[in-house]
């Protein structure tokens, strides 16, 4: 009863959340860049100003382009989900484990990327197919993670490895620190942060995800937008989650121990949202060509991961 | 018995194939009865798997070598390809209903395309070498004929000889394969073939012959060639057929003689195996996103998912060869899985590009666009396929892909360093060919079915026949079904692998119904069923959020493009400049693909032009190599000819000297 009870809290805290965490790293980056900057309560508002305006589509645009924000919003909806953030015990832990969460996103990929195609513009296209080429790279070094976490702690399911680790079934391991790097680098190309994607840019030539969306407004920009928004927080749940599980409720835990972990986790989000806030802050976004070298990378750090498991083995 | 009349039936519809001439109602005729024939095939198919394990009902027919009976039976392997093949050709034959009179030439495809049905049955059915070889041929030459069935296009001939060329050759392993299996007394039953044992180097000889003779056939890499030229050259309906369902009856050629025939298969084939299929899942898939013909297009995809099966195949073998039963339990039923699961949407695809080419004429993704609004069935259909072979949860190529994955997971708890330094890099290749077949789904389906037409044909497609589009909307149901209520086909998957690894399997072990949870609950799992409930109550969670806080008022505009939208549809993406950034990364030093740009000079009235060189490196390297070795040596050879009498007689002397003196010498020993 417990986990269905906090299963429901969780789908509606990451909604709820998301918003809040994407202001956060906005304001961050403004006081950085010596602006004072929106408060971040201001992607709410602006959420709320999309909903009440109509949706324009284009007189091209077929039933695609307008399931298209549905279907991604609920699909990375669903991803969220499953992804322990505060405890462990939700009920939908054993329906989908990291490879379904991958294929999850993928989905929500698949028809960002048709509504992209579907109006027949030019920049939808190029948005597209910069998108698939990411995800081509993105998507495997995020599997190869998932392969060396399922050879650290016998099992894919996140809920499962979060587990095996506040067990204290390892201690400090190279392939952990390969495969973080990894995730972080696959999250920063998912996400469409700074050096892959610029969040705000509307220079055409750089565009990726926004090219995609370009021609959305109204409510469907708006679940476009809270897509990518419920999207960082479930990499930050993830990443959070995996890698510094401190806190998170386990099945059994009182109200005390699922209130410390709720705690845990809004320190945990705000930590790594001020991060990415410093590290875009600090950075400069790549040329179209370079992503195959920084994705590339991911990749061949999560295939080292798995195969350091094995090396420090033999040593 | 209703399998055998329904296997005369097909016999007897040929000839009246033959009959038809030039009266379409005929060739329907002809079309109907297949279909209903696959329908009972397919229900026999079905029946048995429902039954328990066992070896399985034997026919004996006096046809065949005159000391030798023809030997048929049905066991649950044969009833699960019988499944995989009758449920395709059962959809292939209703769409040739509607697509028959859509073709240049009817009379060249009706009479052949029951007896490709009888041969591919056939060879599931045949319990001796003798009939699993005739029956091969008889699939083989059926297909090469359907594949000339065009044959006034220069290309189409070439192709029909590459690929008969290429059966040739497969049917010689194969044959070469068999007598070894069949040893030195010659027994050519499978039963007989089972209980022989073999020594080392004959076991060795027997699975590399199976995997270039069934593997040929099936399109692994490097002998795939003339798989993207053949399927694409005969009438989509048979390409459905041969890419959905021909591969799969070579599949079963391999599993029967490795898993079963052979039987102890050593684990280091495993590796191997795995390594071929992911080079054959990569190479495959990255062929694919660089095509512009539809067909050639799935063709390519088709050699992708072969690979897929194969990374099952080899792991199985690992796992079998090692004395780990459950695991190679649980991969073969992967492999098995995507087996099922491909045969579904890759038919499914075919039929969708035979309606596309129907309805516009064109197969060139540069010719199409906005058909999604024209053929919303097609279109429909066309997206749950492109989806399914995409790996997308909640439809079924993602559950196979999710099993392969978990078994694979497993590979590096085996002892062997190949497998623990091998099995990491055979996944990175499996997740890198699952995301470039999503990329390539996207382009093909996002070019030819979105944006808006880029020929007057395609802005002008119609819709097409109830017959042509009931068939698809099967398939893509099936693609639902099996998605969402996965255990249902591992549990029906576990009776056929139990003969074959001798363990009984439950993919669902200890979390019950919905749950897919090989090795235990703990190790990874995955509920279809749960994730389809839950993903659509979210979804209308979404819509009413939406539409509770919100407006639903749309308008429609003109698209808005950044603010400077072209009327002419040639400013949107084509499907070369879709795979452009693809291109660069991958191929620019697999394929040696280079760009050269040509911008004419400020005043110079000449077109500007880009053009991209791409090199097949297996048909520049290892084919065309092969043929002018074999030029070569018939030079040599040609002078051979023009010898007088005595020399003949010399040289017939000198091979029977060296003849005995090899005899003498190893008596001798």
């Amino acid at each position: 009863m417990n986990s269905l009870l906090s299963q429901i809290a969780q789908i509606f805290l990451v909604v709820a959340l998301a918003p809040l965490i994407t202001g956060w790293v906005r304001l961050v980056k403004s006081r950085l860049n010596g602006r004072i900057g929106a408060s971040p309560l201001q992607p709410y508002r602006d959420i709320y100003r999309l909903l009440q305006k109509e949706a324009v589509v284009a007189h091209s645009a077929s039933w695609v382009f307008r399931a298209a924000p549905y279907v991604t919003f609920a699909a990375v909806w669903l991803a969220a989900a499953i992804i322990p953030t505060f405890t462990t015990d939700i009920v939908l832990a054993p329906a989908a484990d990291l490879i379904a969460l991958v294929a999850l996103l993928a989905v929500a990929r698949f028809w960002t990327a048709l509504a992209g195609m579907d109006v027949g513009t030019s920049f939808g296209g190029l948005g597209a197919s910069r998108e698939m080429m990411i995800a081509s790279l993105a998507e495997p070094a995020m599997l190869m993670v998932s392969f060396s976490l399922s050879l650290i702690s016998g099992t894919t399911s996140p809920a499962h490895i979060i587990g095996f680790i506040l067990g204290g079934g390892i201690g400090i391991e190279v392939s952990m620190g390969l495969a973080l790097a990894a995730l972080v680098m696959v999250a920063i190309a998912e996400n469409g942060r700074i050096p892959i994607d610029n969040p705000a840019t509307h220079l055409e030539l750089t565009m990726v995800h926004e090219a995609m969306v370009l021609e959305y407004s109204g409510r469907h920009l708006a679940l476009m937008e809270g897509a990518g928004m419920v999207r960082l927080t479930l990499f930050m749940a993830l990443i959070g989650g995996i890698f510094a599980p401190w806190g998170i409720a386990t099945p059994g835990a009182g109200t005390a121990g699922l209130a410390l972990g709720l705690g845990g986790f809004l320190a945990k989000c705000f930590v790594l949202a001020t991060a990415l806030a410093v590290f875009e802050t600090m950075i400069a976004k790549m040329r179209v060509f370079r992503y195959a070298d920084f994705l590339g990378g991911a990749l061949l750090l999560g295939l080292l991961a798995t195969i350091f498991l094995y090396v420090s083995e033999a040593v | 018995m209703l399998i055998a009349s329904a296997l005369s039936a097909l016999l007897a519809l040929a000839l009246l194939g033959v009959l038809a001439g030039g009266e379409m109602w005929r060739h329907r005729v002809v079309y109907f009865c297949c279909g209903l024939a696959s329908l009972v095939l397919l229900a026999g198919g079905l029946k048995h798997l429902g039954t328990t394990p066992g070896t399985g009902p034997e026919v004996v027919l006096p046809i065949g070598l005159p000391w030798m009976q023809a030997h048929f039976r049905l066991d649950n392997l044969s009833a699960l390809f019988m499944v995989v093949v009758n449920l395709s050709t059962a959809a292939a034959s209703f769409y040739g209903i509607g697509y028959c009179s859509h073709l240049p030439e009817p009379r060249r495809v009706t009479p052949f395309f029951p007896l490709f049905l009888f041969g591919m049955n056939a060879v599931l059915i045949a319990d001796d070498a003798f009939m699993f070889l005739v029956s091969w041929e008889f699939m083989s030459l059926a297909s090469w004929l359907l594949v000339l069935a065009d044959h006034k296009k220069p290309e189409n001939r070439s192709a029909a000889m590459i690929y008969l060329m290429m059966a040739t050759f497969g049917t010689f392993c194969l044959l070469t394969c068999f007598g070894l299996l069949a040893g030195a007394e010659g027994g050519y039953s499978f039963p007989a073939m089972r209980k022989a044992t073999l020594d080392s180097t004959a076991g060795f000889l027997v699975v590399a012959l199976a995997l270039l003779g069934a593997g040929s056939k099936a399109g692994l890499v490097p002998l795939h060639a003339w798989l993207p030229l053949a399927h694409p050259a005969a009438p989509s309906h048979v390409s459905a057929l041969m890419s959905g369902v021909m591969t799969k009856v070579a599949l079963y050629g391999l599993i029967r003689i490795l898993f079963d025939l052979h039987g102890q298969v050593p684990w280091g084939w495993g590796p191997a195996i795995m390594v071929i299929g992911g080079v054959t899942a990569v190479l495959g898939v990255l062929y694919a996103v660089l095509q512009d013909d539809l067909k050639t297009l799935l063709a390519y995809s088709t050699v992708e998912n072969i690979g897929v099966v194969m990374i099952g195949l080899g792991l199985a073998i690992a796992f079998k060869g090692s004395g780990e039963n459950m695991l190679a339990a649980l991969a073969l039923v992967a492999g098995l899985y995507h087996i099922v699961n491909h045969s579904i949407f890759k038919t499914l695809l075919f039929l969708s590009a035979g309606a596309v080419i129907t309805a516009t004429g064109h197969r060139d993704l540069g010719r199409l666009g906005g058909l999604l609004k024209r053929m919303p069935w097609t279109g429909a259909a066309t997206l749950v396929g492109a989806a399914a072979i995409a790996a997308l949860p909640p439809l079924n190529g993602f559950v196979s892909e999710w099993l392969i994955f978990q078994s694979l997971f497993k590979g590096p708890s085996l002892p062997h360093w190949a497998m623990k330094f091998g099995v990491p890099v055979v996944g990175a290749m499996l997740a890198l060919a699952a995301a470039l077949a999503a990329a390539c789904f996207v382009r093909a389906f996002g070019i030819a079915f979105l944006g808006r037409p880029r020929s007057r044909e395609a802005a002008e497609a119609h819709q097409l026949p109830y017959s042509m589009r009931l068939p698809m909307a099967a398939l893509a149901a099936l693609c639902i079904v099996l998605g969402a209520m996965p255990v249902t086909v591992t549990d029906a998957l576990s009776g056929v692998v139990f003969p074959l690894t001798g363990v009984h399997f439950a993919v669902s072990s200890d979390l019950g119904w919905p749950w897919l949870s090989p090795v235990s609950s703990t190790r990874g799992s995955y509920s279809g069923t749960v994730l389809v409930m839950v993903g659509l109550g979210l979804f209308a969670v979404t819509i009413l959020l939406v539409h509770g806080f919100g407006t639903t008022r749309v308008r429609r505009a003109d698209a808005w493009d950044c603010g400077h939208p072209e009327d002419i549809p040639e400013s949107q993406y084509t499907g070369q400049s879709f795979a452009q950034p693809l291109r660069r990364v991958f191929c620019s030093s697999l394929f040696g693909a280079r760009e050269t740009v040509r911008m004419p000079e400020p005043g110079d009235m000449a077109p500007a032009s880009l053009k991209v060189r791409l090199i097949d490196p297996i048909w520049v390297y290892l084919y065309l190599g092969i043929g002018r070795v074999v030029d070569f040596i018939a030079d040599r050879v040609n002078r051979m000819q023009f010898l007088t009498v005595r020399r003949y007689l010399l040289m017939m002397f000198a091979t029977l000297v060296f003849m005995l003196l090899v005899v003498a010498v190893r008596q001798q020993k």
